[in-house]
């Protein structure tokens, strides 16, 4: 398994759009994925989930992907929090 | 006229035509085929599907925004959803039941969290159900995507698919029983520019079909009984509120200015990190006073450090880099917060609030301060302290500053190491020794709200005193004149954030006075930009002049009123 933590930067974090973007892109892969923030584990594929899991602008989130793709997962989740889940 | 929230700003005249749902009903039975029980489901989300894009995009082809209903498609397509429904339907639950289960159940989860946004999403959650329930049984909605001209549609709550469907060309008014200014039928009210009222309590039954009305978008009104006089009156209203939409909407985006070209800052109030879009939307170029109370009030116990800085860094991370005033709490007042055990006052505004109550509960106080420090490493952070009287607050307020980044320098935690700690100028008090809080203060923000109260010794919400209430009068423009003087003697910066900073008759004498910072509504961003370009510098001299030789309110008012 491997795992990152990195920061939301987005204006709204992981609401409606970024959110359905960010969980259509992982549903491409086969690894389990999770995001933990808060105390909180989220299916990273959910999109209702994530969205419950209200994560918010300045959040820390850890990412840990598991499976065969999981090295590639984590390098697409990460990048793209980190860019802002295409809000920024 | 029927009083509710104004939600979306403009005038609509029209007829009422009032949009009552059928019910949705239908029997749990017991299901012995339940691959033919979830083949129907999944017939049903595939219709669902196809008609939410459709609408989508319909909406798209009218320049709004398809994005909710595909909002709904990916929220209905997630697997874990329909695997949860599945699941239901494999234990001999009906279809029906197993959607209404599932969706019931994250509307719960959704509307127990703190955040805004993820409670609106419980109203999305809701409109799916119904919408997949009424496939499953066949029920058809009333056709609202043909209207009459100059409709003023009446409804409980506005759904996003009802929007998507509804004959938008000929909606001029929006009237619901439900919802409040950050509810969904307000958003896409004012995302389709439709004047809109809510939360008008019985408006289903008190207004009847057919009958003319007239919305009122921005005072939260609807009339009822027009005749020629009331018509022509709202309709100069509509007129002069198309004009006004539009030429403050050629000030999104620019720089802020007067008209000779000296820039001003124009920044925005707000009560808590929520308001982060709303922020952003008003076209803001900073936070100018970001109040801290909320995080204190409606609960127990005191907000941890974590927590705070938690909301102050959201703030600072989403203005990415633009300033950011944080006020320490102001407490007291008419700000009670139960579990902080304060005593009853005979005169709260004069008594133990604000920067008092925080210098004598300096833990506390310590932690707020941590926060803010630590968040500052996120953005470009300041303090305000409110309510200074003397010059010794601001002192051991610094002091305290100094020795939080002293702890910060050796736990190792970064923090903005030239961050800006500045007053709040509310009182006579500190007005009369602006002088002297300027050689401790790296910034000044004039509170008008409390200032004019304590310059007029008089309280607003007083009926019987209320008139000598003005930021107008002689005495308060005196002192505001006087403030921003000082600041400009000592080079520092001096801003207002009170209401009196959007104020068309206030902003050319802060404008001759020096005002260097406007922290307004994020509402009222747009129009503040707008009046400020409009403004010369070297007029407003004039002006200024003119109404601080006047003696009386009332002259003054006059006279601004008039320009």
């Amino acid at each position: 398994m491997v795992t990152k933590t990195v920061t939301v930067i987005n204006a709204q974090g992981f609401h409606m759009r970024p959110a359905t973007v960010f969980a259509g892109e992982m549903g491409k892969f086969s690894s389990k994925i999770t995001l933990e923030t808060n105390g909180k584990t989220v299916d990273a594929k959910s999109l209702m989930n994530i969205i419950a899991a209200c994560i918010k602008c300045g959040a820390e989130v850890k990412v840990s992907c598991e499976g065969e793709d999981e090295a590639a997962a984590l390098a697409k989740a990460v990048e793209m929090i980190e860019s802002g889940l295409g809000e920024a | 006229m029927l009083k509710g929230i104004g939600a979306s700003d403009g005038i609509g005249i029209g007829r009422a035509l009032k949009l009552v749902e059928k019910p949705i009903v239908y029997e749990e039975i017991a299901v012995t085929d339940t691959e033919a029980e979830k083949q129907r489901l999944a017939d049903a989300v595939q219709a669902f599907c196809r008609r939410s894009e459709a609408r989508a995009k319909q909406m798209d082809e009218t320049g709004a925004d398809g994005a909710i209903l595909r909002g709904h498609i990916a929220m209905l397509s997630d697997p874990y959803m329909l695997s949860q429904m599945n699941e239901l339907i494999d234990g001999g639950t009906c279809a029906e039941k197993a959607v209404e289960t599932v969706c019931d159940m994250f509307i719960a989860v959704f509307s127990m969290t703190d955040d805004e946004l993820t409670r609106q999403r419980a109203a999305d959650v809701g409109d799916i159900k119904k919408q997949v329930q009424k496939l499953l049984l066949g029920i058809e909605d009333v056709d609202i995507s043909r209207l009459p001209p100059n409709t003023v549609l009446i409804v409980d709550e506005l759904t996003p698919s009802m929007t998507a469907e509804m004959d938008k060309a000929h909606v001029v008014g929006i009237v619901t029983e439900r919802g409040g200014r950050t509810s969904h039928s307000a958003i896409i009210s004012r995302a389709l520019k439709i004047p809109a009222v809510l939360s008008v309590e019985n408006a289903l039954t008190l207004l009847p079909a057919e009958m003319e009305l007239i919305v009122d978008g921005h005072a939260g009104e609807v009339y009822t009984d027009i005749d020629d006089q009331l018509r022509e009156q709202f309709l100069e209203v509509q007129k002069r509120f198309a004009e006004k939409v539009a030429l403050e909407e050629k000030h999104r985006g620019r720089p802020t200015a007067t008209k000779n070209g000296i820039p001003k800052k124009l920044y925005a109030n707000i009560g808590s990190h929520k308001d982060l879009d709303a922020v952003l939307a008003g076209d803001a170029e900073g936070i100018g006073l970001f109040r801290t109370e909320f995080l204190f009030m409606d609960r127990n116990a005191l907000p941890t450090e974590e927590e705070q800085f938690e909301a102050y860094k959201a703030i600072a991370v989403g203005m990415r880099g633009k300033e950011v005033i944080i006020r320490t709490l102001d407490v007291g007042g008419d700000k009670d917060i139960p579990y902080l055990n304060l005593k009853k006052e005979e005169n709260p505004f004069m008594g133990f609030r604000a920067v008092r109550y925080c210098l004598a509960n300096r833990d506390a106080y310590k932690a707020q301060l941590r926060a803010i420090l630590r968040a500052s490493a996120y953005g470009d952070v300041a303090v305000m302290v409110p309510l200074v009287t003397r010059v010794e607050e601001i002192i051991e307020v610094r002091g305290m500053v100094e020795e939080l980044k002293g702890e910060l320098d050796i736990q190792n935690i970064p923090y903005k190491k030239d961050i800006k700690v500045g007053v709040m100028v509310e009182t006579p008090a500190a007005c009369l020794i602006a002088d002297l809080l300027a050689a401790h203060a790296d910034f000044f923000s004039i509170g008008t709200n409390d200032l004019t109260g304590y310059v007029m010794a008089a309280d607003r919400g007083n009926a019987d005193v209320s008139y000598l209430y003005s930021t107008l009068d002689p005495a308060v423009l005196r002192a505001i004149k006087y403030i921003i003087t000082s600041a400009r003697k000592r080079g520092i910066p001096c801003g207002m954030c009170g209401e009196a900073a959007a104020d068309p008759r206030m902003i050319p004498l802060l404008v001759s006075f020096g005002l260097e910072e406007f922290s307004v509504n994020p509402s009222s961003v747009l129009s503040v930009r707008c009046a400020l370009s409009e403004l010369d510098s070297v007029a407003c001299d004039a002006i200024a002049e003119k109404a601080l030789s006047m003696e009386t309110e009332k002259e003054v008012s006059a006279y601004l009123g008039t320009l």
